[in-house]
């Protein structure tokens, strides 16, 4: 399967380099395509009969993964969240450290679809679809752990504000309860921009489906759309005006999610330039778990020409930046606890980097500043298996940023007296590797049955969908 | 109900982007004011040619985000300082820098909300039906190509007349749609 790939990617790269020489006009979109031939292409992999054997394989183990979760989460309920490692003083262990690095990944989507629309950068339009669904997924993962995590979920309304018997409102003041409104706000958002982006794809679908079951569910969820034009004057004025809305609202997120930490007074975490540092790290995160995502997606589905290794190369910068911005962040933390002169920040930074988690202090600093570094070399950039290797180390480098944020500043604060050790049990293990069942099988489901590329935004990147060349 | 007419309209095809907004401008220098153009990505300009102005969708999201914003913050002074009011400290009860958070998130919640049920409100989807669907052809629309459709209701509509219209603007094929 991998062989006659090769030679493809060779082409791509010296036209590209051809190209760039032109000054930065590297290709997003393979030659030679008609908006037949995109429409057939992409809505091919949703329509074809005969599901390929990797998918089923695929399917299979992260299904089981997922079993693993449903398991975990009923002896949760069953006994309580004693099953988990946290303790006093470590309150917060894989439970808040998962809620944020799956909450983080989930940035990289509404940046990809939002932020880069804003921007007019035309790459985004074959990655956006599928870091929206990444997004939406990613949300439902973290959305789990803090519900979880009150111990009775079935009581979790009660952070809604509703009139209730008890006569009680939630805690407006509180950063838990800004980040109950926030990530539902999120997870609302980027469900609805997620199916508004659908809409014109599912007509596509409805009218190519040859199955009549299939006709008729795609057909639902178009809604009817038939492209007239009135349509889409106000289908891309309210696209636009969501991603305007979208933008503050995904700073807005991470920003709440930092304010959970920032606002306490536990050293580590008491510190002003948290929001963007949090930001910063859930770009980061995202955009690793992006190319994580697309790089076996392009190469399983053949979608080389629409997924280039100019779209491959931007992520990679992207990573830089934002890497640099975190090792920034990193350094500033240090410079903050040295600079307050506050014993117990200086401390916690000494115990941060030299206590018993050393280890991971070191691995995250490894993965996260050092293995980044190899994205200055073009060649690395353009070479799609090695851009999946330093993904995969800020996968795990942005996970230990925040068992490292969490755990260090909580398990040795103030009093000697109350130190103490946190440890992950099986349960908390067997919670973690459960969601990424649940997000690996949501996004084989997703990569099944519906467009991974958006299909209507590809046809307007084709030569042929330019009008105004000649009018003006 | 309105009167029924008998067919919805005529529909011309076109194969290219350029061809369907130079039809629809002449088809408006003609006189036809009722009628719609279907693409399978928005064509910019095809709105305006076909005679389309502008949207009022967003004053409804402006609106929508006034009223989540307003909406947020009544709500979180309603709860704090009227219906359960705790002195703690002697600390202001309308502690409004700490209520910022929650009203920005019911902003934009309610504005993103007006803007997706403003869209389909004002473009009528869901819609089960429409008589465009019955051409056999129509079905490229969310494909490859392209429909000028001049509607029954138009005043200066004649059967053969709009039929020998599209053709001379250069449709590919011109069919009637049954209503």
């Amino acid at each position: 399967m991998d062989e006659p790939k090769e030679p493809h990617y060779e082409l791509a790269a010296s036209a590209e380099a051809a190209e760039a020489s032109r000054f930065d006009e590297a290709p997003i979109i393979g030659p030679g395509y008609t908006l037949g031939s995109v429409t057939e292409k992409i809505s091919q992999i949703t329509l074809t009969r005969s599901t390929p054997r990797w998918w089923f394989l695929g399917f299979g183990i992260s299904f089981l993964l997922l079993t693993i979760l449903l398991y975990t989460i009923s002896r949760l309920i069953l006994v309580g969240v004693g099953i988990w490692g946290i303790n006093i003083p470590v309150g917060w262990g894989f439970d808040i450290i998962n809620f944020v690095w799956w909450i983080g990944i989930g940035h990289a989507g509404t940046l990809i679809s939002a932020i880069l629309l804003l921007l007019r950068q035309d790459w985004r339009t074959s990655i956006n679809r599928f870091a929206e669904a990444m997004t939406l997924f990613a949300v439902a993962a973290a959305g789990l752990y803090p519900l979880l995590h009150t111990g009775r979920p079935w009581f979790a309304y009660w952070m809604f504000p509703y009139p209730n018997t008890m006569g009680l409102w939630p805690q407006f003041r509180s950063p838990l309860i800004w980040d109950v409104f926030a990530v539902s706000t999120y997870a609302t958002v980027s469900a609805l921009f997620w199916f508004i982006g659908l809409i014109p794809d599912f007509a596509t679908l409805r009218d190519r489906a040859r199955s009549r079951s299939f006709r008729f569910v795609y057909g639902l969820l178009a809604m009817g759309w038939r492209g007239s034009a009135k349509h889409w004057h106000r289908y891309e004025t309210a696209y636009l005006l969501l991603a305007g809305l979208a933008t503050p609202l995904v700073l807005s997120v991470h920003t709440i999610v930092s304010f959970d930490f920032a606002t306490s007074v536990i050293p580590g975490w008491h510190a002003t330039f948290f929001p963007p540092y949090f930001v910063a790290g859930a770009v980061f995160a995202g955009f690793a778990m992006v190319l994580t995502l697309c790089i076996p997606l392009r190469k399983a589905f053949n979608l080389e020409d629409f997924i280039t290794i100019k779209h491959l190369e931007n992520m990679g910068k992207v990573l830089l930046a934002t890497g640099m911005i975190v090792a920034y962040a990193y350094g500033m933390e240090a410079f903050f606890a040295w600079y307050s002169g506050n014993e117990y920040e200086m401390f916690m930074i000494k115990n941060r980097m030299s206590g018993p988690y050393a280890l991971l202090y070191w691995l995250l600093i490894l993965c996260n500043v050092v293995a980044v570094q190899a994205m200055w070399f073009k060649k690395v950039r353009t070479t799609p298996a090695l851009l999946f290797i330093v993904a995969m180390f800020v996968n795990v480098g942005m996970w230990l940023e925040r068992f490292v944020i969490i755990v260090t500043s909580l398990h040795r604060d103030f009093l000697p007296s109350s130190w103490g050790m946190y440890h992950a049990t099986r349960w908390d293990w067997g919670m973690f590797v459960g969601t990424i069942g649940l997000f690996l099988t949501l996004i084989f489901l997703f990569v099944r049955f519906l467009p991974v590329i958006s299909i209507f935004e590809m046809r307007t990147l084709l030569p042929e969908a330019d009008v105004h060349e000649e009018k003006s | 109900m309105s009167r029924k007419l008998p067919i919805h309209g005529v529909m011309g095809e076109f194969e290219d982007a350029r061809e369907i907004l130079e039809a629809a401008e002449s088809a408006y220098a003609a006189g036809y004011r009722k009628m719609d153009a279907y693409s399978p990505f928005p064509v910019h300009g095809l709105d305006e040619a076909i005679g389309f102005q502008r949207s009022r969708l967003p004053l409804i999201v402006l609106i929508g985000g006034l009223i989540g914003g307003l909406g947020g913050f009544a709500m979180q002074y309603f709860a704090s300082v009227i219906d359960y009011p705790l002195n703690i400290g002697g600390k202001p009860l309308n502690s409004w820098p700490a209520f910022i958070p929650v009203t920005f998130e019911c902003a934009i919640l309610a504005a993103a909300l007006a803007a997706i049920l403003g869209m389909l409100g004002l473009n009528g989807l869901p819609e089960p039906y429409h008589p465009v669907f019955h051409v056999p052809r129509f079905e490229l629309a969310s494909r490859s190509h392209f429909f000028l459709c001049i509607e029954a209701r138009d005043p200066k509509f004649d059967l053969d007349e709009a039929r020998r219209f599209l053709q001379s603007v250069g449709a590919r094929e011109v069919t009637d749609v049954p209503s």
